[in-house]
């Protein structure tokens, strides 16, 4: 027992070194619900782009890491009350966001949204289809003329648009693109819309050892253009660095 | 800005009334009070209505498994099963995709993918299932010397049952139907959650409170900011049905009628 | 364009290496047994499992939360009244929105103090939730399922908190449901309180509490669904995802929106479940009235005689 209070308080004494220790494994939350970014694969297995940058990420920094995945909706909350140490989920760097948490550099540029619908609509005046609580959501909202209609999961708001209940959906375009490739009666409308900044990793702003590694590794990616075949093989459509 | 100015810019918001825009920064207290509260006012119109409307319904089931016929209790029966054995999620998400194919077909059934009108259908539907099972079981257990006396008092048909046989299964169900009550208005959350979309961000209190939670990043201030409004409202509905189950027992002795009261003693 | 994923094999028909060449049910066949749909099957077992731990839990805080209730002494009677109240009168899926995170970070404060006295650093960091390494629960190198296992254990807390509370609002009526002679009877042969308590009163009060715990149970099974709320995966979340519609870029199985099918087959699951529940609960109520005094029991010992 004494042995065990006592090293119980060397541990505390030592506070980097119990930093290091506490990410000799790296959990990474994840939301597994949103292609090409992240998502279940057959296999039952987080899979996308950033589960290969992920991968890439914690290689690089020489870290041990581990899949995890959430709710959208409780992703933050979740990171901050520690349950895992970073989220990787297409989660674009906002001034709301980085109140709460802190952001690695960006691994893609400013992601464009795009409007999806069948025939021309003009969404200016039109119903529009949007997750709930997503930049794009909070876009629409401020759109004077259109409405927002807002579901629960980026499906249903596809779903709505084919059964008629939206004219348009407003979601990344990334995530629409192979929808509007496979699928004859929907398109790609209109200008894209610039919303939020490019994407990163998002780390408690207690932890800067971490998002420092995270970032380290990042900018070494960009370095030597692994990062970019990346973005080109999932995300055809995305600027390159 | 001060928070009356708040109450009057986001306290119908949930109507549509008042600012278009929710708050997007600095969130107050008070904005969170407003608009959770604002919301309060879905769960109250859905629960409300579809229990003063689910009751009828309830009654007419309830004796629709308690028929002789089996072409009217099988029905029942089968109703009831459905709606009690599954969950309200799936029960929404049908409805949802029944609403919107009847809705391609015949324009006359376009308000029922809106909540108001749809969420309204299911809740309606959902209630009437589990209160008719409640009733159900109250009509069984009337001491069979009242119907003796209704009959000895030449009461038939209609008259005995509007005289004898509803207000005693009523007074019966009532406590297990008080139960049902403060279930429905609590199923009235999953609404926006899961069901049907938010128009314009017209939603309920959970959809404020979600927002809330979204944007602050702190779930600790809006959910129990919503659970503090149901607490209140469950006590609401505790004190109507109470008054009712009052009237509906006034014929019996104070002594019995003593003991359903509920008498919150500190020093025994 | 995006990748095609890597084939992978599937372990139990050896066919399912091109499903792309296949058809009708050997398509079928593959399709059902990718190691997604074995995720589902598995959550069917975990909603399973966690319905079969909960109900005792729940009903040993329902029993907890009734006894408090009847207490003479006042600041237990007053704790267990406000359980009940409080908890009964908050949405379950409001309380799940926020308490398990509560309860999580409640229980790692707690490891925190006893474990790392001499923390200078204070816990709440502007937003973050900052406790020492050796608190963290589970411990940060811990493997998958331990954590796995470890939300799963904060659900069935969480589930029987909440449940606790309606099964305590049963059971304390059912309490004053057992006739008074019987305990007046057991004082007049000299037992004491805690003596009628047990040998009285708890057995006889359970036939009164049965239908309002059958109740609960069906109530139960229909919050299951409430489960990915508190990070569990469970039916309705693989419903969902696996019946959303797939694009060929990213699956072996690309199908459009199927989720219909699913939840049809979630519809079928509870209804089966619901009325196996009835029929068992059905005879666990003719076990219990077996010789009760109440109108059943006695209908019962006039047909056996």
């Amino acid at each position: 027992m004494k042995n065990l209070i006592l090293s119980t308080a060397v541990l505390a004494l030592t506070g980097s070194m119990a930093m290091a220790e506490s990410h000799s494994v790296v959990r990474l939350g994840t939301e597994g619900a949103y292609p090409p970014y992240n998502f279940i694969n057959d296999a039952g297995e987080v899979d996308g782009f950033e589960r290969e940058l992920g991968d890439e990420l914690c290689a690089r920094a020489e870290l041990t890491c581990e899949w995890v995945t959430n709710e959208w909706d409780s992703i933050i909350p979740n990171l901050v009350s520690g349950n895992y140490d970073a989220i990787i989920a297409g989660m674009s760097i906002t001034d709301e966001r980085k109140e709460v948490i802190d952001f690695s550099e960006n691994y893609t540029q400013p992601d464009p949204s795009a409007f999806l619908a069948m025939g021309d609509v003009d969404v200016t005046t039109a119903v529009v289809a949007a997750q709930a609580s997503t930049i794009q959501a909070a876009y629409v909202a401020g759109m004077e003329g259109a409405t927002l209609l807002e579901f629960a999961t980026p499906d249903e708001t596809v779903a709505a648009v084919k059964n008629g209940e939206a004219d348009a959906v407003l979601a990344d375009k990334a995530f629409l693109l192979p929808i509007a490739e496979s699928d004859a009666e929907v398109s790609i409308i209109g200008e894209d819309v610039l919303i939020g900044g490019g994407i990163g990793l998002g780390v408690r702003q207690s932890d800067t050892e971490l998002r420092d590694k995270f970032t380290a590794a990042i900018q070494s990616m960009k370095a030597d253009g692994t990062l970019n075949e990346l973005i080109v093989k999932w995300l055809p459509d995305s600027a390159t660095f | 800005m001060s928070c009356w100015e708040t109450i009057i810019d986001y306290g119908l918001r949930s109507q549509g009334i008042g600012e278009r825009l929710l708050p997007r920064n600095d969130f107050t207290l008070c904005q969170q009070f407003t608009l959770i509260g604002s919301g309060m006012i879905w769960n109250v119109y859905f629960g409300l209505i579809a229990l003063c409307t689910g009751f009828f319904m309830a009654t007419a089931v309830a004796l629709g498994k308690a028929a002789q016929s089996a072409w009217i209790r099988k029905p029942a029966e089968w109703f009831i099963f459905v709606f009690r054995g599954s969950p309200l999620f799936i029960q929404f998400f049908f409805a949802y995709f029944l609403f919107l194919s009847l809705k391609a077909q015949y324009p006359v059934f376009s308000p029922l993918t809106s909540a108001w009108a749809g969420a309204l259908v299911v809740l309606f539907l959902n209630t009437a299932a589990y209160s008719a099972e409640i009733f159900y079981g109250a009509l069984q257990s009337i001491p069979k010397g009242e119907i003796e006396a209704a009959d000895a008092y030449g009461l038939s048909g209609w008259s005995r049952f509007r005289r004898v046989i509803w207000p005693t299964m009523l007074r019966l169900a009532w406590p297990a139907y008080t139960n049902e009550a403060i279930f429905l208005f609590h199923a009235t959350t999953l609404v926006f959650f899961s069901g049907f979309p938010a128009l314009q961000q017209r939603g309920d209190a959970l959809y404020y409170a979600n927002y809330f939670a979204d944007k602050t990043f702190n779930p600790f201030i809006p959910y129990p900011i919503l659970a503090g409004y149901f607490i209140l409202l469950t006590l609401v509905v505790i004190g109507v049905f109470g008054l009712v189950n009052t009237r509906l027992n006034r014929h019996l002795p104070q002594e019995r009628r003593k003991r359903l009261k509920i008498k919150p003693q500190v020093i025994r | 364009m995006p990748p095609h994923p890597t084939r992978l094999v599937n372990f139990i028909f050896s066919y399912c290496t091109d499903p792309a060449s296949l058809e009708g049910l050997q398509w079928l066949s593959c399709y059902l047994t990718t190691g997604k749909h074995m995720s589902m099957y598995y959550a069917f077992g975990t909603v399973l499992l966690l319905l079969a731990i909960t109900a005792p839990v729940a009903l040993a805080f329902g029993f907890g939360g009734a006894s408090a209730a009847r207490s003479h002494f006042a600041p237990l009677r007053w704790f267990g009244k406000a359980y009940i109240a409080i908890v009964r009168g908050i949405p379950d899926i409001a309380f799940f929105l926020f308490f398990v995170i509560a309860l999580d970070q409640g229980f790692e404060f707690i490891r925190h103090k006893i474990k790392c006295p001499d923390w200078q650093e204070p816990v709440r960091q502007g937003n973050d939730f900052v406790i020492c390494t050796a608190a963290k629960l589970p411990l940060g190198n811990a493997p998958q399922w331990v954590h796995e296992s470890y939300g799963f254990a904060l659900a069935v807390l969480t589930f029987a908190i909440v449940f606790g509370a309606f099964a305590a609002n049963v059971l304390f009526g059912a309490m004053r449901a057992v006739p008074h002679g019987q305990l007046e009877t057991a004082e007049a042969y000299g037992m004491s309180r805690r003596q009628t308590f047990w040998r009285i009163l708890v057995p006889q009060m359970w036939v009164y509490a049965l239908p309002g715990l059958s109740n609960l149970w069906m109530v139960l099974i229909k919050a299951t669904p409430l489960l990915f709320l508190l990070g569990v995966e469970d039916i309705v979340y693989w419903a969902r995802e696996l019946g959303g519609s797939k694009q060929p870029q990213f699956t072996d199985y690309p199908h459009p929106d199927w989720r219909m099918w699913y939840f049809l087959a979630l519809l079928v699951f509870y209804l089966a479940f619901t009325k196996v529940s009835e029929v068992v609960l059905d005879r666990i109520m003719a076990r219990l009235t077996h010789g009760q005094a109440t109108a059943a029991g006695e209908a019962q010992r006039k047909a056996a005689a």
